[in-house]
């Protein structure tokens, strides 16, 4: 009775001490490259090399000093919000319109442009996306940008959408119908509030993936007072030769704090995990 | 069920979808569309052809088949798909969500956290983070390693950017695989172990079965954004010598900093096809067997 008993136990054994080494592999991989993003920016005298940091803030006095990287945080903010605007109130409409009014070959039309959207990215689409802002008088402009992200982001945002609207009950706008409300103040009055936890998903959803997007704003913006944060952090790295650490390094930093704190806040909030293709 | 609660009326529903029809329309189906036609075309982006673009018919198509630089980019990209979404951030996902399964606490948060917060960060940043880990002279890794004046990018430039892809991209299938892993009935599993099954055992017969749908999805999904990724560039830039020269990155060296654009769209046009094809299968694969999982 002993001896498989104890052999159990020292499988059991094993399996925890493969499974602790494992976690603390996988663990070491993820936290490596972060610990530079986290010390860099605080040390007087950065290098590519991760150190105990002499502590310092100079980094962010010339942070501050350097207009360039600064409105680059300014273009990122414009280009996520006025995507994030546009994806949430074009999506609510049509998903709304598309969840409580049946039309035949809308659900069709949907998952195809679905498939289309996840079918047309990036490369498939650089050459003619290039081709047409450049007719639409787009190029160097936000709003091209904008409107190139959107296009991409709302096959999906409307389809999550419709799946959210479509799990809440009609009966709070029949009600208010019998009460003589107009469909736009059942919109405005019911609806959105109701549904506001989908918008507000939709709406992080799109910001983060406009944050972090490079491939658009780098081949539609030729002026470099309208990239955002992410071309102008490649640029500041491959133009000037050498690097400028410290430059570099709090930037990122400051680039890469408004996600984090948005994840963090709305993971607490709403308890979401985030199941599509965010970074798009 | 769709009951026109609010009183929408047909037209006035239709009004509603059509905003975000045209931009979708303008801005991803048009592009798309417009590929076919100049990629017949030896459209550029300065010279005579800017102006006046002709049709070649198949001659790009026909150059881009015969391009050995095109070749390589195609088997590289085929490299970095099936070692860095496949194995890296599939099979790294899975074998996470496996291990951390009903194990709540603060090691589950810990690691969780570390790989998500390695994807909400900005690619740009990411990209950074990995050349300062790579780098020659003075990078993390060779201080580590004690390995002075190794250099990682310059001597294995695909590995580095399949790592950093994994890196970033990890998260995703390891929230897939967990939520899939829930709809698994314990009983099951405990039923399998105790009958003497082995965890690889354990995943083929009774895990894999089940969420078969959530692994198809999954590999659709990060496998087509891996093949049209184009952030590795901001790291190796297809060099040196265009040992990591992906096709995205190979079609905007051709087409936009080459001006070869009637060229760059059949090329991408045929990126297209391949990614069309991907869905296709994908969706076969999933309808026969009833479960399309998302």
């Amino acid at each position: 009775m002993r001896g498989p008993e104890a052999a159990a136990r020292a499988r059991h054994a094993a399996a925890a001490i493969g499974r602790a080494t494992f976690l603390a592999v996988v663990s070491g991989f993820f936290a490596l490259p972060m610990l530079w993003l986290a010390t860099a920016p605080f040390d007087a005298h950065p290098t590519i090399t991760v150190s105990v940091p002499e502590f310092t803030l100079a980094g962010f006095r010339e942070l501050l000093d350097n207009p360039y990287a600064l409105r680059s945080l300014g273009n990122s903010v414009l280009q996520a919000a006025g995507s994030a605007v546009l994806v949430v109130v074009l999506a609510a409409m049509a998903a709304y319109a598309l969840s409580r009014v049946r039309v035949p070959g809308w659900d069709v039309l949907l998952y195809l442009l679905l498939l289309l959207s996840s079918v047309v990215t990036g490369t498939a689409a650089m050459v003619p996306v290039f081709e047409l802002a450049t007719r639409l008088n787009l190029v160097d402009t936000h709003l091209g940008v904008v409107l190139t992200l959107s296009g991409g982001l709302l096959p999906a945002a409307i389809f999550i959408l419709k799946d959210f609207m479509d799990g809440t009950p009609t009966s709070y706008e029949e009600s208010a119908r019998v009460f003589g409300a107009s469909p736009s103040q059942i919109l405005r009055h019911i609806v959105v509030p109701v549904i506001r936890p989908g918008l507000a998903t939709i709406a992080v959803w799109t910001v983060a993936s406009v944050w972090g997007s490079f491939l658009t704003p780098f081949i539609l913006l030729r002026d470099p007072d309208k990239a955002p944060g992410a071309v102008i952090l490649y640029t500041l790295y491959t133009e000037g030769g050498s690097p400028r650490l410290e430059l570099i390094s709090t930037f990122s930093l400051l680039y890469s704090l408004p996600v984090v704190l948005m994840y963090v806040f709305v993971s607490r909030r709403y308890g979401f995990r985030f199941h599509g293709g965010i970074k798009r | 069920m769709s009951t026109d609660a609010a009183g929408l009326g047909t037209r006035r529903a239709v009004g509603f979808v059509v905003p975000a029809v045209v931009l979708v329309g303008v801005f991803l189906v048009f592009p798309a569309l417009w590929t076919i036609y100049l990629g017949v075309t030896d459209f550029a982006l300065t010279g005579l052809s800017a102006a006046d673009p002709r049709t070649v018919g198949v001659d790009n198509y026909a150059e881009a088949l015969g391009d050995e630089r095109f070749h390589a980019s195609l088997w590289l990209t085929a490299q970095y798909v099936a070692g860095s979404a496949v194995i890296g951030q599939a099979g790294l996902g899975f074998a996470v969500a496996w291990v951390l399964r009903d194990r709540p606490g603060p090691v589950r948060r810990v690691v969780e956290g570390l790989i998500l917060l390695a994807w909400i960060l900005p690619s740009s940043v990411v990209a950074f983070l990995w050349i300062a880990l790579l780098d020659r002279d003075a990078g993390t890794l060779n201080a580590l390693l004690h390995t002075p004046g190794a250099a990682w990018l310059l001597d294995h430039p695909m590995a580095s950017i399949i790592m950093f892809n994994v890196w970033r991209g990890t998260a995703f299938s390891m929230m897939l695989y967990g939520a899939a892993l829930e709809n698994v009935p314990p009983s099951h599993l405990e039923t399998a172990r105790l009958a003497g099954a082995s965890a690889f055992q354990q995943i083929r017969d009774v895990v894999l079965p089940r969420i078969r749908g959530h692994v198809l999805t999954n590999l659709l999904l990060i496998s087509l954004w891996t093949f049209n990724d184009f952030t590795s560039f901001q790291i190796t830039a297809g060099g040196p010598e265009g040992r990591s020269e992906i096709v995205p990155v190979y079609i905007y060296d051709v087409a936009l900093r080459g001006g070869r654009l009637g060229f760059g769209a059949a090329v991408s046009f045929l990126v297209l096809l391949v990614n069309l094809v991907a869905a296709l299968l994908y969706l076969r694969a999933a309808r026969s067997r009833g479960g399309v999982a998302a």
